[in-house]
């Protein structure tokens, strides 16, 4: 019989029953040959691997980490509640220490939500691992969470919902965005005033295989990790860095993510996005679990691997190492950029234009924040949508100091309610959420 | 007319039932180093004054297969794997005759790397000159294409006496578990083989002619015949025959839990609506996990001769061990028994030895001695009920894999509990008392195991596949595969595997008026999407007849029969 050295948790919610539409490369059967793969090999069977149900998400969990508009019923439907909840079941696995680490394997996806959700964003309506990481902090306190973002797309919703957050490190690998969707997440992305450097991205150049996400795993992600010390290491696992997804052009393989797995060491992984279901998908989930279970992954390999075809050229390499240089740089200047950044007490403001691909929205926003050194700093986002709807969000954050919390209620009492259709008030210090209409 | 025997680990009991109930029953102590010889005397008693010829059924249920396991008693065979990419097949070794050989199929049952018949012929000159003369042969995704299976099995054929093949044993995926299971069914093959002969031989000559039928781990039947090729499905018979006895007795359409008190243990089993529940994946108890069905049982170390003692802390414990049997039997260690009796609620047995037994316990706990019998007693039931509560949490918490299931998932939760076993009668007023929930003791408890082996009908399962990008509809289990074509359907899928299942059945001695109460147990349709353009489906259902009780003998459940 095969043992693990350690107890790992899955959830497995494969939603057989539920996608956009039929020919979308987030459908039914994405999960299916991965079910095939790990029930084939007994990995459920192994008995430190436990199996969970997954939970639904209330619309509490999910208003600690967006301002949904109108509301949480009309962006999402039960398999996104079921998806987020089934991150939520291993994430309460973990915290309860039922299990050393976790793995929910869920769809949809949801890591392209924002803090503001009108709707679909590329294939995501919520964000499971944000609102996991804000049920985590709210039920179990913890303070200092790491987010790595290891999906081909930049994580641009997570990366958004924790900007202004220097308690949430995130950090996003992905496929440069001048050449794929959703085309942000550039180096000098560093996050907000208050959060310079707590948030990095890292793109990386088409092509990259197995060395170069190697190379940016232990030269920048772990040393980051290290210094930041996080009370638990979240992975957003997505699985289309894969040599064979339709979607990406990268060179990553199952070794390679199983490899990755077991240096980064994730306390909770969630599985993000990955769409060639048949060549890689069921080889790549189960490198993971192994990995994360501690069992032996060797024989992990898929059926046309040829290490030789996928290897990265020089030049690759070399943009690679020039990435993480100036990213270990960024991260090294974190408080001086902070400092830089804006005089405490003043309120900066920035413009944005959001792009939904999957229900066709456009979202212009203005955000205003305080610059604060003691806290996160409470913020608001004014958001207009095309068709139609506008309203105003304020987030006061979870560890905010009492200026800040002040100025929230500021943003809050003072806004014109004959200008927003709603009025969201999130004050994370006392897990409260209120709607003014 | 029907015989129902099951052999116990203490009583082998016979019944002989018509459709006006239990005519006759006897008990002869089991003999476990000779389980033919209880079988035979459990016969032979039974028969006496009884023509053979009015006899229709005969349903036998035997421990032989499951106690060969557990003492590893069984014949050493050789198993040939072949694994392809995934967990290193030497975690899943069966014994010293295990070669991992090469050759992969995937999830689609697409060759990936063929088979090495040199490396088969070299591993074949090897087991046979270790003297093996049974052979198992399993390859990851044979459910999916068992060519692989079948080209070892031709090339090794004239070499051994008999080769099982993995894809034979379930249709269900998995690999360890269709490794152990294989390997346990060429493990048990001759041992299973030589008593079943010499059973249906002395039976004959004792004038019994009808087909013997065997009694599976889930609590259905097959013919002597059909077990040859799958003696292991024997293994756990017992549990399954003491459920199927409860079923009578169970509520229509209602939810019921089936309790079975035993000397050391106490077995828990779930029926919903008269149907026992089943193991999602195959038998798992103890050091193995098979792909055998089996009746959802699990058993709590308690039962009525369990020590009791009074721990460091002052609390009362129960079991989970076994010191003998009751101090009022002759034991040394006090036990519920002694409670029972202490209680007047038992007869039997030596008043003044179980009073001492009992004493000893109420003085460390400071009671009285009334006081302290019925604290273990309530104490005793409070232990079962608390398991068989986390068992059904367990239940409902099963993982599902459909926003569908996720929001329709049933909920067990029991109306009644069934109470078998010697001590039943005396623990289902006190269960029906603190929880408020109907608890009945089964009649003629003692022997519900041989009814429920006598009663238990005949059940079987397929698994059909279709994958019409492929063009091919697949049940390889019942070695079965043929073309078809873009346009197979759901209802396509569901009537050949229904017209399987009818040979199947027919195949295992199964009554043709049960051949309804089929029930589709598993059906997916997945499109299989390629660029954005539709390139085929995926279709895939498993449906089974039923664990349940034969037809004709609804009438045993006349009030009078309750009364007995
Ligand atoms: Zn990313
Ligand atoms: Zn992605
Ligand atoms: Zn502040």
């Amino acid at each position: 019989m095969l043992n693990a050295p350690h107890k790992t948790g899955l959830v497995f919610f494969p939603a057989f029953d539920w996608a956009i539409d039929p020919t979308h490369p987030e459908r039914e059967e994405r999960l299916l040959y991965t079910q095939d793969q790990v029930t084939e090999e007994g990995v459920f069977d192994v008995p430190e691997i436990i199996e969970y149900k997954p939970e639904i998400v209330t619309p509490k969990d999910i208003q600690r980490a967006h301002f949904c508009v109108p509301d949480e019923q009309a962006v999402t439907t039960e398999s996104h509640l079921i998806s987020a909840g089934g991150a939520k079941a291993i994430a309460n696995a973990v915290m309860l220490n039922e299990v050393k680490n976790g793995f929910a394997l869920v769809r949809p996806p949801g890591h392209h939500s924002m803090r503001v959700t009108h709707g679909g964003r590329g294939f995501c309506h919520i964000n499971i691992e944000a609102i996991m990481v804000e049920y985590i902090r709210s039920q179990y306190g913890v303070k200092r969470i790491a987010v790595i973002d290891t999906d081909c797309h930049h994580g641009d919703g997570t990366n958004d919902i924790f900007w202004h957050d220097p308690d949430v490190l995130f950090i996003s690998l992905h496929q440069d965005g001048r050449t794929m969707y959703p085309g942000t997440g550039f180096p000098s992305d560093l996050g907000g005033p208050n959060a310079k450097g707590s948030n990095l991205n890292i793109p990386l150049p088409p092509g990259t295989s197995n060395e170069g996400y190697l190379y940016v795993i232990e030269n920048c992600v772990l040393p980051v990790i290290e210094a930041f010390k996080p009370d638990l290491v979240v992975n957003s696992a997505g699985q289309d860095n894969h040599y064979t997804d339709p979607l990406t052009n990268m060179n990553f393989s199952a070794q390679g993510y199983a490899r990755l797995t077991s240096m980064l060491k994730p306390d909770i992984a969630v599985l993000e996005g990955g769409y060639a279901i048949e060549g890689a998908l069921p080889y790549v989930n189960l490198g993971i679990i192994l990995a994360m279970a501690g069992i032996d992954y060797s024989g992990v390999v898929e059926p046309n691997y040829d290490p030789e075809r996928l290897k990265q050229s020089v030049s690759i390499t070399d943009k690679i190492k020039t990435t993480c240089d100036q990213i270990m740089t960024y991260w090294d200047q974190r408080y001086e950029l902070r400092e830089a950044a804006g005089e405490p007490g003043q309120i900066m403001t920035r413009h944005r234009e959001v792009f939904y691909d999957t229900d066709n929205i456009f979202e212009r926003q203005k955000e205003k924040v305080r610059v604060c050194r003691d806290c996160g700093g409470s913020f608001e986002v004014d958001s207009k949508a095309t068709p139609g709807n506008h309203i105003l969000g304020v987030h006061i954050p979870i560890n905010a100091c009492k200026a800040c919390r002040e100025q929230g209620y500021e943003f809050y009492d003072r806004a014109d309610n004959t200008k927003y259709q709603r009025i969201y008030l999130q004050d994370r210090t006392t897990d409260l959420y209120e709607v003014k209409q | 007319m029907i015989l129902g025997l099951d052999v116990g680990g203490t009583n082998t009991d016979v019944v002989f039932l018509s459709q006006k109930g239990v005519q006759k029953y006897v008990k002869v102590p089991t003999q476990p180093d000779n389980l033919f010889k209880s079988v035979l005397s459990g016969f032979t008693l039974i028969l006496e004054g009884v023509d053979p010829a009015c006899i229709e059924r005969v349903v036998i249920s035997t421990t032989l297969t499951t106690n060969a396991i557990v003492q590893q008693t069984v014949t050493p065979v050789g198993m040939i794997v072949s694994a392809g990419p995934g967990i290193d097949p030497e975690n899943f070794r069966t014994g010293e005759h295990y070669y991992a050989v090469g050759g992969s199929i995937n999830h689609r049952g697409r060759e990936i790397e063929p088979i090495n018949e040199m490396e088969i012929q070299i591993v074949g000159e090897k087991l046979q000159k270790a003297g093996i003369e049974y052979v198992g042969v399993v390859s990851k995704f044979c459910v999916r294409n068992p060519s692989h299976e079948i080209l070892i099995k031709r090339t090794l054929n004239k070499q051994f006496k008999h080769i099982f093949l993995g894809h034979h044993v379930s249709g269900n995926l998995n690999f360890p578990r269709r490794i152990a299971t294989t390997h346990m069914n060429a493990a048990v093959y001759p041992l299973h083989k030589e008593f079943f002969q010499a059973v249906k031989q002395s039976l004959e000559e004792m004038g019994l002619t009808v087909p013997i039928q065997i009694l599976k781990a889930d609590g259905g039947t097959m013919t002597l015949e059909a077990s040859m090729d799958f003696p292991a499905q024997t293994v756990l018979s017992g549990p399954a025959a003491s459920i199927m006895g409860a079923i009578p007795y169970a509520p229509d359409g209602q939810d019921a839990v089936v309790l079975d008190i035993g000397g050391t243990t106490t077995d828990i089993a779930f029926l919903v609506d008269k149907t026992p529940l089943l193991e999602p994946v195959g038998i798992q108890r103890g050091g193995y996990k098979s792909l055998i069905r089996s009746l959802r049982t699990d058993s709590k170390g308690i039962g009525g001769d369990s020590a009791l003692r009074v721990n460091d802390e002052g609390k009362l414990t129960v079991g989970p061990d076994r010191m003998g049997p009751a101090m009022a039997f002759g034991g040394s260690v006090p036990t519920p028994t002694d409670a029972l009796v202490v209680l007047g609620l038992m007869e039997e047995g030596d008043q003044d030895q179980a009073r001492q037994g009992i004493k000893s316990i109420a003085d460390q706990l400071g009671m009285a001695e009334k006081e302290a019998a019925e604290h273990i007693f309530k104490i005793c039931c409070n232990i079962i009920l608390k398991k068989t509560f986390e068992m059904i949490d367990t239940l409902n918490a099963k993982p599902v894999y459909t926003v569908h299931d996720f929001l329709e998932g049933y909920k067990f939760s029991p109306d009644t509990i069934l109470l078998m076993g010697g001590p039943a009668r005396f623990f289902a007023e006190k269960i029906q008392d603190m929880y408020q929930l109907e608890t009945i003791a089964v009649p003629y408890a003692s022997v519900a195991n041989a009814i429920g082996a006598a009663l238990a009908r005949t059940t079987c399962e397929v698994t059909v596949n279709a994958d019409t990008e492929q063009g091919v509809v697949t049940a390889h289990e019942e070695d079965f595969a043929e073309p078809i074509s873009k346009s197979f359907s759901k209802d396509d899928l569901v009537e050949t595997a229904y017209s399987l299942l009818k040979g199947k059945a027919e195949n295992a001695g199964a009554d043709p008026d049960t051949l309804n109460e089929v029930e589709v147990v598993e059906f997916q349709e997945f499109n299989i999407v390629r660029n954005f353009s539709p390139k085929g489906k995926i279709l895939r259902t498993k449906i089974q007849l039923k664990p349940g009780l034969i037809h004709g003998y609804e009438s045993m459940l006349n009030q009078q029969a309750l009364e007995n």
